[in-house]
């Protein structure tokens, strides 16, 4: 069980052990980066054959089915067409900006990666602020979206880019607010530290974040917030299709525009990897019987789950309006998210040998966190006209 | 010494950007140009073992205050360059001296100082325990001033920004307000 | 390992560059641009010396830094408010142009 649960670090401990001593530490970090480009690259041709799969289920048609078994060497046949499509760069365009916009996007989001804890004893770097660099290096992505929107000097661009920013900027706030309960709670900014309090067991099942009040609400706030972060469906609006043709994206073809789209993936897998991290308990097992899974498993399990419900998401939910979105994040998110802080310092405080039993917790933590929603999202549209039921009498 | 080589990989990086963010014709290339040097600097303070400060800078600066700065380019035309339009004010070459000279007065004592031979002590990376720590006890008086300037910045720059109201809508300000429609007369849209 | 002097070195150049960049360039945004390296120049100082002191373990030099870079961010966005609150009723950025005090 243990080998198979460390089978990845011992393989690279055997391999380094046969290079010379010199080159070692080098040869480590080399090491780590193919495993992550590997695995994430896998990921990314994997989600899009399933992402589309799964949508055309939604939509009540087959998806891709023609290339290979079962339309799964789609990717393969994606990634040669893009490769060999021309790359056209407009006469107007700002040449370097424009050649730029995709590798300031794609490559701060591999960094991303390094802090996360895959499973045990699994985390590229182990930095002591993990979950603050997580976000720092997220800063770039609106960088490289303005850089890409106003370099293709079109108008459709230039108003995705500025839409993308204002989307970015508006639920950068819930989403970084979102972790902070987790961070007070934890005591810890280091990602390994914070899996690491999750661990223990009671009756059997696992202490998540996801299983208190203020872990389950800001679980949702967060993946929310981590939705319309990575420009996914509902919050799609940067590249609304029926509006603004691309947004940023449309003086992009060829490569370029297959690095937008690797880079939005990645956003998406990073930013998941985030969520299982900070709330679902890293690479432990949900229950104290499944603990001879290995930890790795665990960790892929909960992504692929948190994928999924994203696919269906996109799916399910229609787009929103821009204003809709941005008093979405500032009127209801941000508002929830701080509610949600003051339930996890109740939270904090009650455990402290005031002898409250947990069902008064959980119920002293929803008398706050539901009137707050109830009230926020009745505010969200103030003159709600009563449903008239036109048709159906 | 790769720490070594880096360093100096990093303070060109740092210095070249910064002076093509002084100097490039178009502002938005300017703050890009910045945005660039900013993250270059946060790389240095990473070396510098302020691991907490370096990504700050990389979110504060990188992610906030680059995109203002562009926003305020392009909400002030700022882009729009006019090949007449003198890019200097007319006494830069004034300017450039001082600069110059500013630079030189502090080189001076940089180089006769002993610093030059020190080395840094051993140390472990701060801890970010500890920084907050500090926040809360011995800082926590700045910190809370802090957030007080932060929020009245924040509030100032939102006043300060929001667009005026026209003079026509000041002497009757129901003019320009469109009615909302009622649910009874959207209602009576929709029906045949 | 790298002598402090090179940190200053670098400090120094980089003040020098914002501060060029104040005194001779029009454009207002810019200008301001240049503050920020000036400023970013003594937060290096900062953590330089506090990295290579003896006071190791307190984090003096971050603290500094860390309510440096929050007076800049707010000095940022007041700054900004202000210069788009003037081209509004100037139509310009030109600071040259911005000279209605001058007695």
């Amino acid at each position: 069980m243990n080998n198979l649960d460390q089978i990845f670090v011992y393989a690279k401990y055997w391999l380094l052990s046969q290079l010379p001593g010199g080159v070692q530490s080098l040869v480590s970090i080399v090491l780590d980066i193919i495993a992550i480009i590997a695995v994430f690259g896998t990921c990314f041709a994997l989600t899009t054959i399933l992402e589309r799969k799964g949508l055309g289920r939604i939509q009540n048609r087959y998806g891709p089915n023609r290339v290979g078994p079962c339309g799964l060497l789609q990717p393969m046949a994606d990634a040669i067409k893009m490769l060999t499509k021309e790359d056209i760069v407009p006469f107007a365009a700002d040449k370097v900006v424009h050649y730029l916009a995709p590798l300031v996007l794609t490559v701060p989001i591999w960094l991303a990666f390094s802090v996360i804890p895959f499973g045990r004893e699994m985390s590229a770097i182990d930095l002591d602020a993990g979950v603050l660099f997580f976000f720092a290096v997220g800063g770039a992505s609106e960088l490289a979206v303005f850089m890409a929107g106003w370099s293709s000097r079109n108008k459709y661009s230039l108003v995705g880019a500025m839409r993308a920013i204002a989307q970015m900027i508006s639920y950068e706030v819930p989403l970084v607010l979102a972790t902070i309960p987790v961070i007070m709670l934890s005591g810890s900014l280091n990602l390994n530290k914070i899996v690491e309090a999750q661990s223990g067991y009671a009756f059997g099942v696992a202490q998540w974040n996801v299983f208190t009040p203020w872990g389950f609400a800001g679980f949702f706030l967060f993946l929310i917030a981590a939705t319309a972060e990575s420009n996914r469906s509902p919050f799609d609006l940067p590249e609304g299709e029926s509006e603004i043709i691309a947004g940023f994206l449309t003086e992009y073809s060829g490569f370029k525009y297959a690095l937008f789209f690797l880079g939005e993936y990645l956003g998406l897998f990073a930013v998941t990897a985030l969520s299982v991290t900070l709330f679902l308990g890293g690479w432990h097992a949900p229950l104290q019987v499944l603990e001879f899974l290995p930890s790795w498993f665990c960790f892929f399990v909960k992504f692929a789950a948190i994928i999924a419900v994203f696919i269906w998401v996109r799916g399910t939910v229609p787009r929103l309006r821009f204003d809709q979105l941005l008093n979405f994040s500032w009127r209801f998110l941000v508002p929830l998210t701080l509610v949600n802080l003051l339930v996890a310092v109740v939270w904090h405080f009650t455990s402290l040998g005031a002898g409250l039993d947990q069902s008064l917790r959980w119920l002293i933590s929803a008398a706050m966190i539901v009137p707050a929603y109830v009230y926020f999202g009745r505010a969200l549209s103030p003159n709600r006209p009563t449903r008239i039921y036109q048709y159906a009498e | 010494m790769p720490n070594n080589i880096s360093f100096y990989i990093f303070a060109v990086g740092v210095l070249a950007t910064a002076t093509a963010a002084m100097r490039l014709r178009n502002p938005v290339h300017c703050a890009l140009a910045a945005a660039a040097a900013f993250a270059g600097l946060a790389v240095i303070y990473f070396q510098l073992d302020a691991e907490f400060i370096s990504f700050a800078q990389l979110l504060i600066y990188v992610g906030a205050i680059s995109i203002l700065v562009i926003f305020a380019v392009l909400l002030t035309r700022g882009s729009d360059i006019q090949p007449g339009v003198e890019l200097a004010s007319p006494h830069w070459l004034t300017g450039l001296a001082i600069a110059v000279l500013v630079a030189f007065v502090i080189a001076v004592p940089v180089c006769s100082s002993s610093f030059g031979e020190k080395i840094a002590p051993k140390m472990t990376v701060a801890p970010v325990k500890l920084i907050g720590e500090e926040l809360m006890t011995r800082y926590l008086f700045p910190l809370e001033t802090m957030g007080l300037l932060l929020t009245v910045a924040l509030i100032g720059a939102a006043v300060i920004a929001l667009r005026e109201p026209e003079e026509s809508e000041i002497r009757n300000p129901k003019s320009e307000i469109r009615k909302q429609p009622t649910t009874e007369e959207l209602v009576a849209e929709v029906q045949p | 390992m790298t002598p402090l002097s090179q940190y200053l070195f670098l400090s120094t150049l980089l003040f020098a560059i914002g501060f060029a960049g104040v005194v001779t360039r029009r454009n207002a945004v810019i200008v301001l641009v240049g503050i920020e390296f000036m400023l970013n120049a003594a937060n290096l100082n900062f953590i330089a010396f506090w990295r290579y002191g003896v006071s190791g373990a307190a984090p003096t030099g971050i603290m500094a830094v860390m309510f440096s870079i929050a007076i800049a961010a707010a000095e940022a966005a007041v700054g900004l408010a202000l210069i788009i609150a003037v081209y509004r009723h100037r139509k310009t950025t030109q600071l040259e142009k911005l000279d209605t005090l001058k007695g």
